[in-house]
């Protein structure tokens, strides 16, 4: 028994310049606000952009991007419809607002599904927005996308940063690319994730303040894009 | 047309196994359809037939239909995923996104939504042979 779906995945993706997983080892870093922001930005730049959200269980970027009511269109495949620029695609236009409660086994069955049947157009970035974690989707990814690399998230706490450290390694092991880290939440002048960063070798790329008006941004993206949080991602986009 | 992209999928992977094997000529692909992801057996074969390469000129395409079985992991319950019990909407995210069935459906005896697809999930190759 072989599963035909897995030979057509990199077919799928093959005209996708860059694809870049926005991960962490911790959930509730701000990844997805991150991912949604880089993706808006990169697509205003003028950079054809694509956001995935690989979080099945917890989807979020629909929420943040405002997405209501929206459908693929189906053409020997399925294609992500445009939203706000961007070429959008999420498990939400299948699962609603319901709970999707899914084993491993079924989160690396959905993301082989949507890997081998959604048709991208020529992107220059393609933006995932991963689960956190060093789980059964970025595993996947990992086994069977060709060319991703890895932009990473933590916020100041060492906590964060540990689990940061443990997904680092598990990249490096497995020579794959890591763009760089983003300190998210910065609520002071403290240096030590930076430092950190640099002890590893890896690109500080930027840090994010604690921005209080970004909860009021949510489903709006024009509101969103004007926030200090933006601006913030605006610049790091740039340094990729 | 969803099932398009699942024959390119079956042409891809025959494909890659025959050049792996060295088969130069495809005589026949068996494939299993799970009844959960509701493909269109019609539709699939129609797709079959058209992305035919060279290696695929006298090949029989055997597509078998499997029921979908499920079986509770809390109470141990199994039984068999009946589509006529959904309405259309449900249905067709589950054709596109089997997984989806963890949302829509639960067990019938505990009510949890935590099962297992047994079998009958989507597309698989159960064979292939050819001449070398």
């Amino acid at each position: 028994m072989v599963d035909p779906r897995i030979s057509v995945v990199n077919e799928r993706l093959k005209n996708i310049e860059n694809i870049v997983a926005v991960s962490s080892g911790k959930g509730g870093v701000g990844k997805s606000l991150v991912a949604s922001t880089l993706a808006l930005t990169l697509a205003k730049k003028g950079c054809k952009t694509g956001l995935f959200d690989l979080d099945f269980t917890s989807p979020s970027t629909h929420l943040i991007l405002g997405v209501q009511e929206m459908q693929p269109k189906e053409e020997k495949g399925i294609i992500p419809p445009e939203v706000y620029g961007l070429k959008y695609m999420s498990i939400v236009y299948y699962s609603g607002n319901q709970v999707t409660p899914l084993r491993g086994a079924d989160v690396s069955n959905a993301l082989i599904e949507l890997l081998a049947i959604t048709r991208w157009e020529k992107l220059d970035f393609l933006v995932v927005d991963m689960p956190p974690g060093i789980g059964d989707a970025t595993l996947d990814l990992l086994r069977l996308v060709k060319n991703v690399k890895f932009l990473v998230i933590t916020t100041p706490s060492r906590l964060a940063f540990e689990t940061v450290r443990k997904l680092v390694s598990l990249l490096r092991g497995l020579e794959i690319p890591i763009v760089g880290i983003v300190e998210n939440m910065k609520m002071d002048d403290s240096k030590f994730i930076q430092t950190q960063v640099k002890n590893l070798g890896l690109p500080f790329l930027g840090e994010i303040p604690f921005d209080n008006k970004i909860e009021d941004a949510i489903g709006n993206v024009d509101k969103l894009l004007e926030t200090v949080f933006a601006k913030k991602v605006e610049s790091i986009a740039a340094k990729l | 047309m969803h099932e398009w992209a699942l024959a390119e999928a079956v042409i891809s992977a025959v494909s890659q196994i025959a050049e792996k094997e060295g088969i130069r000529e495809v005589t026949e692909v068996k494939v299993k359809v799970g009844e959960l992801q509701q493909v269109e057996i019609d539709i699939l074969e129609y797709a079959l037939s058209q992305l035919k390469t060279e290696k695929f000129e006298k090949t029989k395409f055997s597509i078998e239909k499997a029921e979908a079985r499920l079986k509770c992991r809390v109470c141990g319950h199994e039984w068999v995923f009946n589509k006529e019990k959904l309405d259309e909407k449900t249905a067709e995210a589950i054709h596109f996104v089997p997984e989806i069935v963890h949302t829509y459906v639960h067990c019938p005896k505990c009510d949890s939504p935590d099962f297992e697809v047994l079998e009958g999930r989507g597309v698989w190759l159960e064979s292939i042979k050819g001449v070398k």
